[in-house]
């Protein structure tokens, strides 16, 4: 643990380069701020309102930031599986899906189990974790079988995905309920049995569950698997050079499948604690993902593959979600959101792209100097 | 049975609509093809078609020109495809990032400001072509649709010139299958590949906007909904050949026709999600069959940095 911390502490040593690239950042962010105050503008509203409705959501007013916490743990959940598989090279961008999967999983237990049982919560979200990585599982099996690419396998199973969670809603057999004498107009699970609720963490006024703590250790653990062991290691062999890896006997398809499966499960996993930490009403529906896959991945693409920085990423992101609820009362779609997330993005793609090319170049130039 | 079987290799109206589906696809497919024949793998075929059908219906909207708007949506395929070209081979931002974050980037700003543009868009007029619109079967099909539908006739041909028989077209090539190679030899690498996917933004922007004019008619921010991806897996299934493009996107735009004739041929409704979901396990399944025979481009994928192979 200590390691772990010192060794991302280390990284933070400050040269030339270092402040040229918070510079950057800091440069790019103002850049995608300025490009959303401009849109809201030209929409015909108030920025300021905007950011204090989006404030208010996300901190300010009374049990927000609580919010935001239950919020922030499947993002978080989501974007270390997406590290693991990044490390190994395999481009797993279905996660939307797989997370869908794993909540529908989970729901056939949480939803339809009306036990006290707190044994069914961990079975409903092991569940939802097999779910997940058996979806991600079929990319991998695809790839390695038939050379599907696993970008484009995955994408495409996150629309069936949706479309099987569709499907499940429609009967009472599977996970609709039907209430007797009242016409089905929502297509919607039961809710999750109060036994087999995540229990609820309180502080200050705040609530959020269980799953917060949990996403928070997901993070240290896995930084801490993938930076100090034998697994982790070879991961990075694979993803760095598949041909050294070769060479020095890491399986490319154990490890790769390794990879896309803990990705896959922890997606799953994402889903199903969602489902029993109160999303949507503890009751499952099609749209229940609600986009947390694609955005968990895009935290983990932000915090540039690191499961630790993923954690400040992700509090940003789920504020951001969960300050859009309070966008539409204050009579701004709360589609803006998604623009500016993904603006946001953007903008913190950028300034470790320029300082790498600037680096090069310096080292160019000095070179051609010296000769 | 046979009935069944019958109407679904002779019916016209689902010939018609196969073409329809077909020609998006494969607006997308052609100019994905050439970007990725550059070693480019482009997710945001998606943002670049629905930049294509936003821009020409605000466009359309402000003057009522059919060839004015496509051309706007054309410049505006091409102006994603900038950014995309830009972040991921000037700058070296991981280019499936960069295209997942400008699918949900664009989606969102439609979606945001729709309600802004007061759209008043219609299909163009259909101009069947004379004798050749009488063959039976195929015939209203291929030659009887409405006018913006043809310019993909036009397009493909272009398009294989422009890569198999020019200059340029070798370079796109070299640098797809090896760019160190190409590098030692001149050929600035980024530039190639920028200038492909910029080629490919032009296709997806134009395809947009033929959808909007030749098959939809009115604009809607769901409209594309997965018609990106599946043109990438048409290049795929393919085997990274022109020819096996084209008949990949004839048979995903199969594929999806099937699915809204076939409740009126069968004469009962299959399950909606299934049915829905039938392009997507399609595209699974043929790729299954298919995708291992062929031989991609070498370095698909790979960002080019110099001295390293």
């Amino acid at each position: 643990m200590s390691v772990v911390l010192r060794s991302a502490i280390g990284r933070l040593k400050f040269g030339r380069d270092q402040s040229e690239l918070a510079l950057l950042y800091v440069a790019c962010l103002i850049g995608a701020l300025l490009v959303s105050m401009l849109l809201i503008e030209v929409n015909g509203s108030s920025w300021t309102r905007a950011l204090n409705a989006l404030v208010d959501g996300a901190f300010q007013n009374s049990g927000r930031w609580g919010e935001t916490l239950r919020r922030t743990a499947p993002l978080l959940i989501v974007a270390v599986g997406s590290v693991v598989a990044t490390k190994a090279g395999i481009i797993n961008i279905g996660q939307e899906g797989q997370l869908l999967v794993g909540a529908m999983g989970g729901a056939f237990i949480l939803t339809l189990v009306q036990s006290g049982n707190p044994l069914m919560l961990v079975l409903g979200i092991t569940l939802g974790a097999a779910a997940g990585a058996l979806w991600a599982g079929l990319a991998g099996t695809l790839w390695y079988w038939r050379r599907i690419p696993i970008v484009l396998s995955t994408l495409l199973l996150v629309y069936l995905a949706s479309q099987m969670a569709a499907f499940t809603l429609t009967r009472g057999e599977l996970l609709l309920n039907v209430v007797p004498g009242e016409p089905n107009r929502l297509l919607q699970s039961a809710a999750v049995a109060s036994g087999s609720r995540l229990g609820i963490i309180e502080v200050f006024g705040n609530q959020f569950p269980l799953s917060v703590p949990f996403a928070l250790a997901m993070a240290l653990g896995f930084g801490w698997l993938l930076s100090r062991t034998t697994w982790g290691f070879r991961l990075k062999i694979l993803g760095l050079n598949p041909r050294t890896a070769q060479r020095a006997g890491v399986s490319d398809v154990r490890y790769g499948m390794s990879a896309i499966l803990v990705s896959g499960a922890t997606a799953g996993m994402a889903g199903a604690m969602m489902l029993a930490g109160g999303e949507s009403q503890y009751k499952f529906s099609s749209g229940f993902s609600s986009s947390v896959g694609w955005d968990g991945l895009l935290v983990a693409l932000v915090a540039r593959n690191s499961p630790l920085l993923a954690v400040p990423v992700a509090v940003v992101f789920a504020a951001l979600r969960s300050g859009s609820t309070f966008l539409s009362v204050a009579g701004i779609e709360a589609v803006l959101v998604d623009v500016v997330r993904a603006l946001l993005v953007v903008a913190l793609f950028i300034p470790p792209a320029i300082s790498d090319l600037r680096r090069k170049r310096r080292a160019l130039t000095s070179l051609t100097e010296r000769t | 049975m046979r009935g069944f079987l019958g109407n679904v290799l002779t019916d016209g109206p689902l010939y018609e609509s196969t073409f329809r589906l077909a020609a998006v696809l494969a607006f997308a497919a052609v100019g994905e093809w050439v970007a990725e024949r550059a070693g480019t793998i482009n997710i945001s075929v998606e943002a670049m078609l629905l930049g294509g059908h936003f821009g020409a219906a605000i466009a359309f909207t402000a003057s009522p020109n059919f060839v004015l708007a496509i051309a706007v949506g054309g410049m505006v395929g091409m102006f994603v495809a900038a950014l995309q070209a830009w972040l991921s081979h000037y700058l070296t931002a991981d280019q499936f990032g960069i295209g997942l974050t400008l699918n949900i980037l664009l989606l969102g700003l439609a979606a945001f400001l729709q309600p802004r543009f007061d759209l008043d868009t219609r299909l163009a007029g259909v101009m069947s072509i004379p004798l050749l619109s009488d063959i039976p079967m195929f015939g209203p099909a291929l030659f009887g649709q409405r006018w913006p539908m043809y310019i993909i006739y036009v397009l493909v041909p272009l398009t294989w010139w422009l890569i198999m028989r020019t200059n340029w077209g070798l370079e796109v090539r070299a640098v797809g299958e090896d760019p160190q190679a190409a590098d030692v030899s001149g050929i600035h690498v980024n530039s190639r590949r920028r200038l492909a996917i910029l080629y490919a933004g032009l296709l997806s922007g134009i395809g947009g906007a033929v959808y909007l004019f030749g098959q939809v008619g009115r604009f809607e921010s769901g409209n594309i909904g997965g018609k990106g991806i599946i043109a990438i897996a048409a290049v795929i299934f393919g085997g990274w050949t022109l020819r096996g493009a084209v008949t990949g996107c004839l048979l995903f735009g199969y594929v999806d026709a099937l699915r809204l004739n076939l409740p009126t041929i069968l004469g009962y409704s299959l399950n909606s999600q299934l049915l829905a979901s039938l392009p997507f396990l399609a595209t699974i399944l043929v790729m299954l069959l298919f995708a291992k025979h062929s031989r991609q481009p070498v370095a698909l994928a790979r960002p080019f940095v110099r001295g390293l192979k």
